[in-house]
Parts: C-alpha cells; sequence; structure tokens
C-alpha cells in the first residue's frame, strides 16, 4: 500500500506541485522584486519611464545607483503619510461596522433551520458574485442630490432639502462596508456553524442570562472566525481604489488613489512603486497573522 | 435543538438584507424607467425597455463585452488548471519542499490590494519585454495572465477545501484494486472534486468579468474591457445603460448560481445517501 502511494507520489507529485509553484513564482513573487527594483530608480522622460539602476560600460566595475529620494519624497510631502494613516483608519472603522452588521446576520444564519439557511446564505453569496463595480455604482444612484433616498425623505417630509451624502466620507464608508460584509459574513458563519450549542443551553438553564451567554461562551468560542473575517475586510480595505474613486470624491485621501494617480496620471512609476512597497510592508503582518489564523482553522477542524 | 433567535438577531438580519439588496433592486427598477435623469420616475413613459434597445446598440460596451468575455474563458480554464493543481498538493501532500511557500503564494492574492498586484505585473511585463521581447506590448494576453494569477488562488481555496473534507480511503481501496494514480485520479478523485472545480471555474470566470483595478494595469491600447468602459462612464455620472447592464448581469447570475447549486445539492443528496 505505502510503496503504491509512494510512487503515486513520485511520479505525480513532482509535475503537480511545479506547475503551479513555477507560475506564481514568476507572476506573483518576481513582479514584487522588479517593484522593489523601480521604487529605487529615478524617474525618466523615456519608455519606460524610468532610469536603469545600474550602467556598465563593459570595462570598469558596474555603477550602481540606489536612490532613497522617493521614499525620502513619500515621507517629507505630508500628502503621503496622511493618505496612508486615512486609509488604515478607514480600514480598521469599516471593517468594525462589518463586524457589527455581520456577526449578528452570521449567527443568525447559522442558527436557523437548515432549508432556510441554505437560502439566507445563498443571498449572502449572490450579491459577491454580481459585479462589485456596478453595485457601487447603485449607490450613486441612491446617494445623490436627486437620488433615491433624498427623493423618499423629502417625500415623507423628513427633510426639506436635499442632503448631501454623495462624495463625502460617509458615501465612502457605506460603499466599503456594503460591498464587503460579505466576506465578513461567511468566515464567521463557517465558525459559528461549528459551534456545540449546547455549551449555551447549558450555561442558560444554570441560570446565565443570553446575552452573558453569548459574551462568555459564543463570543470567544468565535475568535478565530471574528479575526479572519476582519482581515478580509481590513486589508484590502486599505488599499481600495474603486469605492474612493465613485463615492468619497476629490477629497478622499485613501493610498490605493494615490498610487494610480501617481501611476496613471503623473506617470511616475518609481514614486507608485515606493508607495506599493510602503503599503505591502504595512500589510505584511496583517496578511500573515491571516494566514496562522487559516492554519489554525484548518488544524481546529480536522 | 435550540431554535430559538432573539427579535434583535431577526431585526439585524432583515435590515442586513435590505441593505445588501435595495441598491440592486433599485438598479433593476430605474432599468425600465423613461428619463435620461434615472432616479427620477417618469410613470407617464415608464416602464419602457428603450434602455435594452441603446445598450444592444452601443457598440462600445458591445466591444468592450466581448473582449471580457475572451479573457474570462481563457482565464477560467487556466486558473481552473493551475488551481486545481495546487489546490491537490496542498491538501494531498502533507509535506514537501516549498510547500509553507505555496500556501503563503496561494493565500496572499486573496487579500492582497489590487493595486499593488497591478502594478507589479505591469510591471513585469514591461521588464520581459525590455530583457526578452515577450509579451510584445499589452493587451489580450497580459490580462488574461494578471487575472489567473489572482483567481488561481481562489480555485485553490475552494479545490483545497473541497479535499480535505473527502475520505482518501477510496482512492486508496482503488489502488489496492490494482488501479494506475492517474487512473484514481480521473476516475476517483475527479468526479468527487468536481464541484469544487466548477464552482472554481465560475468564480475564476466571474472575478475576470468583474476586474477594473488589475485590467486597467495590463491591459493595452484598444483592449479595453467591459468594466473599464464602465468606470469611465461611472466617473461622468449616472447613466441608464448602465442599470441595464446591471439587470442582465444580475439575471444571468441569479439564474447561473441557484441552477448550479440546486444542481449541486441533488448530486450530493444521491452521493451521500448510504454514507
Amino acid at each position: 500500500m505505502r510503496a503504491v502511494l509512494g510512487r503515486f507520489k513520485f511520479g505525480g507529485r513532482g509535475l503537480v506541485v511545479v506547475l503551479p509553484y513555477v507560475w506564481l513564482m514568476l507572476f506573483f513573487v518576481v513582479p514584487f522584486l522588479i517593484v522593489l527594483k523601480i521604487s529605487f530608480s529615478d524617474i525618466d522622460l523615456a519608455i519606460p519611464p524610468y532610469k536603469p539602476l545600474w550602467i556598465w560600460d563593459g570595462e570598469h566595475a558596474p555603477a550602481i545607483t540606489l536612490n532613497f529620494n522617493n521614499y525620502t519624497f513619500l515621507f517629507t510631502d505630508k500628502l503621503y503619510v496622511k493618505a496612508l494613516l486615512n486609509s488604515l483608519k478607514v480600514a480598521f472603522v469599516s471593517s468594525m461596522l462589518c463586524l457589527l452588521i455581520g456577526y449578528p446576520m452570521a449567527y443568525g444564519i447559522a442558527r436557523s433551520r437548515p432549508a432556510v439557511r441554505s437560502v439566507l446564505l445563498m443571498l449572502i453569496v449572490l450579491p459577491f458574485w454580481t459585479s462589485l463595480l456596478l453595485r457601487v455604482y447603485a449607490w450613486i444612484g441612491l446617494l445623490k442630490a436627486n437620488g433615491v433616498i433624498n427623493n423618499v425623505l423629502l417625500h415623507l417630509g423628513l427633510i426639506h432639502e436635499p442632503l448631501t451624502m454623495l462624495y463625502t466620507p460617509f458615501a465612502m464608508y457605506v460603499g466599503i462596508v456594503y460591498s464587503y460584509l460579505p466576506f465578513m459574513i461567511l468566515p464567521l458563519y463557517a465558525n459559528l456553524e461549528k459551534m456545540d450549542w449546547q455549551l449555551i443551553e447549558a450555561a442558560e438553564d444554570l441560570g446565565c442570562r443570553p446575552w452573558r451567554a453569548f459574551l462568555s461562551i459564543t463570543l470567544p468560542l468565535s475568535r478565530n472566525g471574528v479575526l479572519a473575517g476582519s482581515m478580509l475586510v481590513f486589508i484590502p480595505a486599505v488599499g481600495e481604489f474603486v469605492i474612493p474613486a465613485l463615492l468619497g470624491g476629490p477629497n478622499a485621501l485613501m493610498i490605493g488613489r494615490i498610487l494610480w494617480d501617481e501611476f496613471f496620471s503623473n506617470r511616475d512609476w518609481p514614486v507608485a512603486s515606493a508607495v506599493a512597497i510602503l503599503m505591502l510592508l504595512l500589510l505584511v503582518p496583517f496578511m500573515m497573522w491571516y494566514q496562522s489564523i487559516q492554519a489554525r482553522e484548518a488544524a481546529a477542524s480536522e | 435543538m435550540n431554535q430559538r433567535r432573539s427579535l434583535f438577531v431577526i431585526t439585524c438580519i432583515v435590515f442586513g438584507y435590505a441593505f445588501l439588496y435595495i441598491p440592486i433592486f433599485s438598479m433593476v427598477v430605474f432599468s425600465f424607467n423613461a428619463s435620461k435623469l434615472v432616479t427620477v420616475w417618469d410613470s407617464a413613459n415608464s416602464p419602457t425597455l428603450k434602455w435594452y434597445h441603446a445598450l444592444l446598440h452601443n457598440n462600445e460596451i458591445l466591444d468592450a463585452a466581448w473582449i471580457s468575455v475572451k479573457v474570462a474563458l481563457i482565464n477560467a480554464c487556466g486558473a481552473v488548471i493551475l488551481g486545481t493543481l495546487a489546490g491537490f498538493a496542498l491538501a494531498r501532500f502533507a509535506r514537501f519542499r516549498g510547500r509553507f511557500v505555496l500556501s503563503a503564494m496561494t493565500t496572499a492574492p486573496l487579500v492582497m490590494p489590487e493595486v499593488i498586484t497591478g502594478l507589479s505585473l505591469l510591471l513585469l511585463f514591461v521588464a520581459l519585454e525590455q530583457a526578452v521581447g515577450w509579451p510584445a506590448g499589452r493587451g489580450i494576453t497580459t490580462m488574461t495572465i494578471a487575472h489567473m494569477t489572482f483567481s488561481m488562488a481562489y480555485v485553490t481555496v475552494v479545490v483545497q477545501s473541497r479535499l480535505a473534507t473527502f475520505d482518501m480511503s477510496l482512492e486508496e481501496a482503488a489502488m489496492d484494486l490494482g488501479a494506475r494514480p492517474l487512473k484514481v485520479f480521473f476516475v476517483i478523485t475527479l468526479p468527487i472534486v468536481f464541484p469544487a472545480v466548477l464552482s472554481g471555474w465560475l468564480l475564476a470566470f466571474t472575478l475576470s468579468w468583474d476586474d477594473l483595478v488589475i485590467s486597467s494595469f495590463t491591459s493595452g491600447p484598444g483592449s479595453s474591457t467591459l468594466p473599464m468602459v464602465v468606470f469611465s462612464k461611472v466617473r461622468l455620472g449616472v447613466s441608464p445603460e448602465i442599470n441595464v447592464l446591471a439587470t442582465i448581469t444580475i439575471s444571468v447570475v441569479t439564474i447561473i448560481i441557484v441552477g448550479v447549486s440546486l444542481w449541486m445539492a441533488r448530486s450530493k443528496r444521491i452521493a451521500t445517501s448510504p454514507a
């Protein structure tokens, strides 16, 4: 038996691993090294618009010119640090809002009857399959001055002139929470689904109040789901481009937008690269944390 | 078993689903609105199909949709192959050199901000073109490679989690009975993971079809995808045709997703009847 398995591994194994491995190395890891390299070079009026890092005339030792100007520039110009801090804040507040809205929903789904549960889950997944861009666009129609929400409120007589909602931080938060909510609910649900509800019953039988049972049993046991969901919202939200660009208005300072503008409008590839490296350095610890949570969840379910 | 749900939880569920679905319904409703003002209902002339007619004659959108279909189809097939292999390796081979790196490389794209992935892939393509002359310029090929790189990560997760829950003794039994490894894979393993592979394919197709940021970085002149065209239109303001596009997208997605999940629920019932 073991010998057969061994042969299987020896024959197929190499190929099975090598193909995705080489692909990801070439198209996922190597590109970051190139970004790192270009973040140390100078902008140039050429195609591509940056200067080579080393020049070698064939005789002398190659002259390597590393310059840190792009990085010092990022820290001297207040704009970048401000955008970075603001992105962290927006991403953090958004993940907390997603958690507040998503937890009761995931809890309700996990505790419903199996037939209802599959319908509710499907309704969570469905928006995720429909274009994010179109769903963000829908909010423009809802939030703008003569949009649906203002029209309804005016009609009901609750307000007398339209509220300014579009192109404000409020609109941006609505868009981010709306788009990322399924990413919070799904890992939470996956975690809560495995919960042993008899523990709660036991606590309540012993006279524990429901809220206390929730805070001292359910919440601590769903810790990995909470963390995984929060990371799935927080990390991509830091670099979010589409939502601030469409809903946040010109003043929405987000680092993903800055990177986009440096690249597409200013055509400053080295500075765009430096922004990317900075963002990456900031996010890698969170990504590693996320991966260790995933590994723990996988180990727990075995 | 305690199925009791508090009023609080039920309220949250109702409001939560309303929050998720009101924007979607508003687009569907206003796609039939006659007024060009989009959100002001013109009750005299509505409902109307005139924007549907306009969309079907908008060549810019149709051309972009065709490019998106091509990229999404090739991407989905490629991503399924790469992702299934990676998912298989991670679920089945307990330890091999580079396991940690492979699992990190398939987790990172799931959370990596798109602007970073897009920029890094573009810089790779530019550097490759300078060094070896390939890919010459940017367009459908570079976009497809970029899409495969991030969507294979999703396929990997789906396939890996399916394989992790499935009983390995079936494969062992087949091998004990003398089946060759390749035959075991095609006769036992593949049918069992097929639902995961199918969801992976659909997921990869959708991710590619929807992608704006990574496509914008890696596309070239004349290869604008549908999201790129939509984005440039939406930036200029709301347009009734986009509501129509959204309604069509939502309908197609709903039919496919509901159909596939009903089919899977059925085949699962058949497959697991004795176990």
